[in-house]
């Protein structure tokens, strides 16, 4: 599903990641966790396509595809999405129409025609009933005036709707209160399948009671340094970052 | 006097008669009385109306062109302009579409014109393929019905010259500005409205069909007036770009609203804008005022600009009638080499009148706009409300886009509010988007529908429709 090899990327001249490897196979949830700093947003955005970022070495393999070369919205039509940790208001625009617009563009590259609007309706009824979104919400602009846990709602729907090959979670979990947490970490929940692939970046071992990785991997200092099972979750709860880098080559 | 002597002369030369064969259908380039005479005749006009518009001239030789606005174009030589022209013949116009700029007909495909109207607009030589006539009679028949006067100003000038005498240039008068003193001499065409009290107007009117408003003219007058209780929606212009032989375009639009009478005058401007450099574009200054004379009467202007290569326009409401409500709302989107000096004036005289402006200004490429606006409280206009909304959204780093706000308030219990903004099209709000699978020009489209929503709700239905369209066949290329 996706490959990373020896990843290297930079802002504003200073570098970032310095070197990152990682392999997702189909079906497989894996967790990336580390302390501030440690690249992790960095990587969601390079994931993402965000110009802001200079990748400099390596390379990303997605579908068997040169990733780093792929425009954003086709990284999207691809089957790559991401779940913003501060999802933007767009004044203006309903929450429909942008979910709308999105599916068909992703329809369009797969060479079908347009949703029937029929169709459509019940499908985005559905995913928000499970959501346990009102449906004010498509006519709503899109995250306008949303609290924290309606924009993590409104990330998670997008999903269910548009159902990515490989969901990329930034932070889903920050802001949320405990209940908000339940509906989001089940509607993630219910996109597991054999053939899609989940990658949620966090910094809280919380997230993963909710939503169990297969693999755990630990980022420091634009690397990582571990990777293992949930346990290793939490064994960085309990011990925190530091025994990682204790002894270890720079 | 210099001067004076100077008229006698130029009044002499106008009772030698006409210099110009009156068999002939294009006055030569040149603005004297010969000219207006010839226009009045033309138009088949009584002495009162040519007497008028002498009046008017004598009025623009004293005036300059204003200066104050915010555009910068050559000067413009009134004496080189032809102010009567009859359509070109047939044999002068592009003989097939294959004739007209590719750029133009991708357009019109675009926008969705029908196959049939494309030609015309472009002024290419076809007979009309499509019966309109038709159509018309049904659509004036219902009208008479309704008593409802709906036609031409020159018509209007030859049936109904008691309303016309009564009320042409008592909101714009004939020295209002270089360009309303202009259009007063040498209007000819435009279109003429009266609701009698108490009707409401049984349809939508609007310049016909887009294929009539193809042929308006360079100086057009409109005049529309709503009796009391009664109500009209007007709709002005056409999504389609329009090309046009002549590059100065003066109009002037009056609107009279008596007690408990709305008049919603919706535009949609999308003149051609020239080429890439901006050559050939249309220059469109404009007046246009709507005076609420009658008590609790409302005045509603709702545009779209996104033609021409430099617009000067700015729809006001003299709010004369107490508790009488003006309002105004306003897109104007600019790309390529487009300037618009645009906005509106506001004047409370009557008790308890309220206005409304929301404008929202899209600069894109290397265009430049501003928003200027006036809003105006006389002593008597006792508790007076404003609100003035007034968003810029900026496209790329090479255009520019700039707020004037003029208040003058002489009422102590009114009430002004005013909010503005100037952002740049938001890159996150982009990168969100296409991360969802739409590319970047369709974001951008959805982005500033998302900006001028408060506008578009505002315009009749199958023009705001057509209203999107159009600003996403504008912005094209506009980022990127």
């Amino acid at each position: 599903m996706l490959e990373i090899k020896d990843l290297h990327a930079s802002i504003d001249g200073t570098e970032i990641l310095k070197g990152i490897n990682l392999t997702i196979n189909p079906g497989e949830v894996h967790a990336i966790m580390g302390p501030n700093g440690a690249g992790k947003s960095t990587l969601s955005a390079v994931l993402a396509g965000n110009e802001g970022y200079e990748v400099t070495q390596g390379t990303i393999t997605f579908e068997g595809e040169d990733l780093l070369e792929m425009a954003v919205e086709d990284r999207a039509r691809a089957g790559l999405l991401m779940g913003f940790q501060y999802p933007v208001e767009i004044p203006g625009v309903k929450n429909v129409y942008l979910l709308k617009a999105a599916l068909n563009a992703q329809r369009e590259a797969r060479g079908e025609g347009e949703i029937p609007a029929p169709e459509f309706m019940k499908l985005v009824r559905e995913k928000l009933a499970y959501m346990k979104m009102d449906n004010s919400f498509l006519q709503r602009a899109v995250n306008e005036g949303f609290s924290g846990g309606e924009k993590k709602r409104n990330e998670i729907l997008q999903m269910l709707v548009l159902q990515p090959k490989l969901a990329l979670l930034d932070e889903i979990d920050s802001g949320l209160d405990i209940d908000a947490m339940k509906v989001v970490s089940q509607g993630v929940n219910s996109l597991r399948s054999e053939d899609r692939s989940i990658l949620m970046v966090t910094h809280y071992q919380r997230l993963l009671n909710h939503i169990e990785p297969d693999v755990v991997h630990i980022l420091m200092d634009g690397r990582v340094v571990k990777s293992g099972d949930k346990t290793l979750a939490t064994e960085v709860e309990d011990r925190g970052y530091d025994w990682l880098t204790e002894g270890s080559v720079a | 006097m210099a001067s004076e002597e100077m008229e006698q002369l130029v009044r002499r030369e106008y009772t030698q008669g006409f210099v110009t064969d009156i068999e002939s259908d294009t006055a030569p380039p040149g603005l004297n009385e010969d000219t207006i005479a010839f226009i009045s005749k033309k138009k088949e006009e009584p002495q009162w109306m040519l007497d008028w518009r002498l009046e008017a001239f004598e009025q623009w030789k004293k005036m300059s062109e204003p200066d104050w606005s915010h555009l910068d174009y050559p000067p413009i030589d009134y004496q080189a302009i032809s102010y009567f022209s009859a359509p070109k013949k047939p044999e002068d116009r592009p003989q097939s579409l294959d004739e007209v700029d590719p750029k133009l007909l991708e357009t019109y495909e675009k926008l969705g014109i029908p196959l049939h109207e494309r030609a015309a607009l472009a002024g290419v030589a076809v007979d009309a393929v499509f019966d309109s006539v038709s159509v018309t009679t049904t659509f004036k028949d219902k009208l008479a019905e309704a008593g409802v006067i709906f036609c031409s100003i020159s018509e209007a000038i030859r049936e109904h010259p008691e309303l016309v005498k009564q009320y042409l240039g008592t909101v714009v008068s004939r020295g209002d500005n270089f360009f309303a003193a202009l259009n007063s001499a040498v209007f000819t065409d435009g279109s003429f409205v009266y609701v009698p009290e108490g009707v409401e107007c049984p349809m939508e009117l609007s310049t016909y069909f887009r294929i009539n408003a193809a042929n308006t003219g360079q100086f057009e007058r409109t005049l529309i007036i709503c009796d009391k209780q009664a109500q009209v929606s007007y709709l002005e212009g056409c999504t389609a770009p329009q090309r046009d032989e002549n590059q100065l375009h003066a109009a002037v639009v009056e609107l009279v609203a008596l007690d408990d009478a709305y008049i919603k005058y919706s535009t949609v401007q999308n003149w051609y804008p020239g080429d890439e450099d901006g050559k050939g574009g249309i220059y469109n200054f404009v007046t246009k005022r709507g005076d609420c004379r009658g008590d609790r009467s409302k005045i509603s202007w709702t545009q779209v600009e996104t033609g021409s290569a430099i617009t000067w326009k700015y729809p006001s409401c003299l709010l004369r009638g107490d508790d009488s409500v003006g309002e105004f709302y306003s897109v104007a989107v600019t790309n390529g080499r487009q300037q618009a000096d645009t906005g509106t004036k506001m004047i409370h005289i009557g008790k308890n009148t309220k206005s409304t402006i929301v404008s929202k200004g899209i600069a894109a490429g290397k265009s430049d706009q501003a928003y200027r606006g006036l809003v105006k409280i006389l002593p008597r206009a006792e508790n007076a409300r404003n609100f003035t909304q007034c968003d810029s959204l900026l496209i790329g780093d090479q255009c520019g886009a700039h707020t004037f706000p003029y208040q003058e308030i002489s009422n102590s219990k009114s009430m002004v509010e005013h909010e503005a903004t100037t952002s740049k099209i938001g890159e996150d709000q982009l990168f969100y988007c296409q991360s969802r699978g739409i590319n970047e020009e369709d974001a951008v489209n959805m982005i500033v529908n998302g900006f001028c929503k408060d506008v578009f709700q505002e315009l009749p239905m199958e023009f705001a429709v057509e209203a999107e369209a159009l600003l996403s066949v504008t912005l094209e290329g506009s980022v990127g």
